[in-house]
């Protein structure tokens, strides 16, 4: 793209005046249109959130170190995985990678000034702290303890604050939709002079893909919460079998909107992972239009398998199977991606910065996640496999190995363009280790549990599966050894980083192309996109970073002009 | 697409746009996607209003009885013509005529207003011969199994739309004032026309819900 040598020369330095630190004042940080800052202050309140759910998990685990009662009973115990369920889904990894990093990112990468609605993007971080409150509300009243779904019949007559959960709920999809909207128009309209659509970088992609699945599927679970309260406060007896009404179909509208959120949670982590791979190997993204319409192709399936979390509920045999079929259908745009990601790496000059190594983290799990899906897929597996753990250690695979090492990956990627500094590589490497060492004893022990019979939602268990629960409960120590290292060096790296250049990795996406950390209109000059995103065999991209990449070799920064085609 | 020219702008343009015509198209898209999701959330109780309509047709046949056809239709009346003032106010606007414009826009409100109040006396009607949703129904005069669930979707539709067309007023009687400030002119009248699409959806919306609570038989 058409970054000129002089303009990065010219800005070597960390940025003097950015959108950090110009206008300031708290005032202008809580009334601030920059989607920046506003990306931001979203980063930290998806943090906080993703801190409380990690310690709900944490407590889980603890209390099934032993098959016996430990620390708490029955009641508490359903209530903690509820709370961790449901702020890490709702809370945390929906709106994590769109709300925060494609707040920041996806403006600069389209080289736009902004989103195109930026008091809505203001407005959408206020309703998503509004539904954390009721959310947090809901927790220190009479938490609820009906599981993250919410089922009817059980959630229309249990005495814990049902209401004030699903109200969080409802109001959380509103921010999810206003950001959705946003991009949609954004991509739609504010896209820089010459960036084309199959010039866009595929993280772009995968958000298109992402804000159409927000738009589309969030309005049917706001109405279905609010049915939900409206049977618990007028008794209106849709969902009650009692009153003529049937559980079944708010399954039914349940996941109608929960299935294709699993894909608002995944598409922007593989969306991101496209970018570290083709950054990180230097090379053209292999079958790049295959991988941008993949997001679109899984987008599309997503919204027709929701009947796969149904095969045990008693709906019709034909239908259980239509629904098996097209859950198999997703997995040939998934496979798509995951084949062209290593046709990329394919003799490309791989690089193992943290970035690259958390993508290899998601290659590993999240293809174990995606395979065994493909288990539960199969009806006649799902009827032994429902409800065990088996079925824990599946969507934890996707989401978390997914997801979450993604997002991790996205966050060490662009921390240098957030914050114009570097962090601590070696502590890096080590908070890498630990996550994936421990993820991995944490979950899959809990695949051999699931086919061994272990219940999920259970808080005392039989005996012989206690050496598994122990080892599974030692790894998620590991992870919360892994993730305070992380916390510690990337709060570190804010004060004492080293300064980080505009392009410490040598991509050529646009939002390289600005200074570290950018101005408040993200460009001095409109840029303009030349080449594509990935054309690393046409330009030679500025590294201003000298870091030290690799295993010990320091990568020199390329001097050579840039070569721009007109 | 200077931002040296930013003092050249007109006021209404955001400095994130490159042309009026930008900010226009963004603001269109944006509200059709908005619109979108509208047309899903009613989408989710029009699928519960079909799955009980088939399970259970003689009991809604009878209960839709119960429903006042005369209230209805004028209230299908009202909700059309407010639609066609609205689109008025926006060529009023469009041809620059000020006054025209604010007329119109407190035309549009006073239907909407209508449309409520003959709502009320619907809803108090029903309320005092205990036709209510859920645990609270007490009629006894329908024959069929659970005739409170046609009144617990009757009154979730309803009083969604009822809260919509609420929304709607709110954001015309704030055109209204915004057009008596001046803040629109035939260049610039796009949150006249925003509020017109959201509107014309609310009127839509009644459309559908009309023949199927009070026609279908």
């Amino acid at each position: 793209m058409a970054a000129t040598v002089a303009d990065t020369k010219a800005s070597m330095a960390y940025a003097e005046v950015n959108y950090l630190n110009e206008p300031k004042g708290l005032k202008s940080w809580l009334l601030t249109l920059d989607h920046k800052r506003i990306g931001l202050m979203y980063f930290f309140a998806i943090m906080t959130m993703f801190f409380l759910g990690g310690i709900f998990a944490l407590l889980v685990r603890l209390e099934l170190f032993t098959p016996k009662q430990d620390f708490f009973g029955a009641d508490t115990y359903n209530k903690f995985f509820t709370l961790h369920g449901a702020i890490m889904v709702f809370l945390f990894i929906i709106p994590s990678i769109p709300a925060a990093l494609g707040n920041i990112i996806l403006p600069l990468q389209l080289g736009a000034k902004d989103v195109a609605f930026p008091r809505l993007n203001l407005a959408s971080w206020y309703v998503y702290v509004t539904g954390a409150l009721f959310a947090i509300y809901s927790m220190v009243t009479n938490a609820v303890d009906t599981g993250w779904t919410f089922y009817a019949p059980y959630s229309t007559t249990t005495n814990t604050a049902v209401i004030s959960m699903t109200m969080a709920v409802f109001i959380l999809g509103f921010s999810s939709i206003f950001t959705g909207l946003n991009f949609l128009v954004t991509i739609h309209k504010l896209r820089a002079p010459g960036m084309t659509w199959f010039k866009m970088p595929l993280f772009v992609w995968g958000l298109y893909a992402t804000a159409l699945i927000q738009v589309l599927a969030t309005p049917v679970l706001a109405i279905t919460v609010v049915l939900l309260m409206l049977e618990r406060g007028l008794g209106i007896g849709i969902f009650d079998p009692a009153m003529g009404g049937d559980p079944v179909l708010f399954q039914h509208f349940f996941w109608f909107y929960s299935h294709p959120a699993v894909y608002i949670m995944i598409l922007p982590g593989m969306a991101i992972i496209s970018e570290l791979i083709t950054a990180f190997s230097r090379k053209q993204m292999f079958g790049y239009k295959f991988v941008g319409f993949s997001s679109l192709a899984i987008a599309l399936t997503g919204f027709m398998v929701w009947g796969h979390h149904m095969f045990t509920s008693g709906q019709s045999e034909l239908s259980a199977v239509i629904f098996s079929f097209i859950t198999f259908l997703v997995g040939i745009p998934s496979g798509i991606k995951i084949f062209n990601w290593l046709a990329t790496m394919y003799r490309g000059s791989i690089t193992l910065q943290t970035p690259m190594l958390w993508a290899f983290a998601f290659l590993f799990l999240f293809t174990i996640g995606g395979l065994t899906g493909i288990f539960l897929g199969a009806i006649s597996l799902d009827i032994h496999l429902h409800d065990t753990y088996f079925v824990v250690a599946h969507f934890h695979y996707v989401m978390m190995g997914g997801t979450v090492m993604a997002l991790m990956g996205g966050i060490h990627y662009w921390w240098p363009k957030i914050w114009g500094r570097m962090y601590n590589e070696k502590l890096a490497r080590f908070s890498v280790f630990f996550v994936f060492v421990g993820f991995n004893v944490t979950f899959f022990t809990q695949f051999i549990l699931g086919t061994r019979g272990m219940p999920r939602r259970y808080y005392q268990y039989l005996e012989q599966y206690q050496t598994l629960h122990e080892i599974s409960t030692v790894g998620s120590w590991l992870l919360l050894l892994g993730f305070a290292i992380m916390a510690f060096y990337l709060i570190h790296s804010i004060f004492k980083g080293k300064v980080a250049g505009n392009n410490p990795w040598g991509a050529l996406t646009l939002e390289w192309t600005t200074s570290s950390p950018p101005p408040a209109h993200n460009f001095e000059r409109q840029p303009i996109a030349v080449n594509g995103p990935y054309d690393f065999d046409k330009v030679a991209a500025e590294i201003t970073y000298e870091g030290t990449p690799g295993f010990g070799e320091t990568v020199v920064a390329k001097k050579e002009t840039t070569e721009v085609k007109h | 697409m200077s931002m040296n020219h930013a003092a050249e702008h007109p006021a209404h343009l955001a400095h994130h746009f490159a042309d009026t015509e930008q900010q226009k198209e963004s603001a269109k898209l944006g509200m059709w996607f908005f619109l979108l999701t509208e047309v899903l959330t009613f989408g989710g109780l029009f699928c519960a209003y079909a799955v009980y309509r088939a399970w259970h047709p003689e009991m809604f046949f009878n209960a839709h009885k119960e429903l006042s056809l005369m209230a209805g239709t004028i209230n299908t009346i009202v909700l059309i013509t407010s639609s066609l003032t609205m689109a008025l106010a926006i060529r009023s606007m469009q041809l620059g005529d000020k006054k025209q414009a604010m007329m119109h826009l407190a035309l549009t409100f006073l239907l909407a207003a209508t449309f409520l109040v003959i709502k009320y006396f619907e809803y108090s009607h029903k309320f005092h011969e205990g036709q209510l949703p859920g645990r609270f129904y007490t009629y006894t005069g329908i024959e069929g199994s659970n005739p409170h669930v046609f009144f617990s979707i009757y009154f979730a539709m309803t009083g969604l739309h009822g809260i919509h067309v609420m929304g709607g007023m709110c954001l015309i009687a704030w055109l209204f004032f915004k057009t008596k400030n001046g803040a629109f002119s035939p260049e610039y009248y796009t949150p006249i026309e925003m509020t017109g699409l959201f509107w014309h959806l609310v009127d839509l919306i009644w459309i559908f819900l009309f023949p199927l609570f009070y026609l279908i038989g």
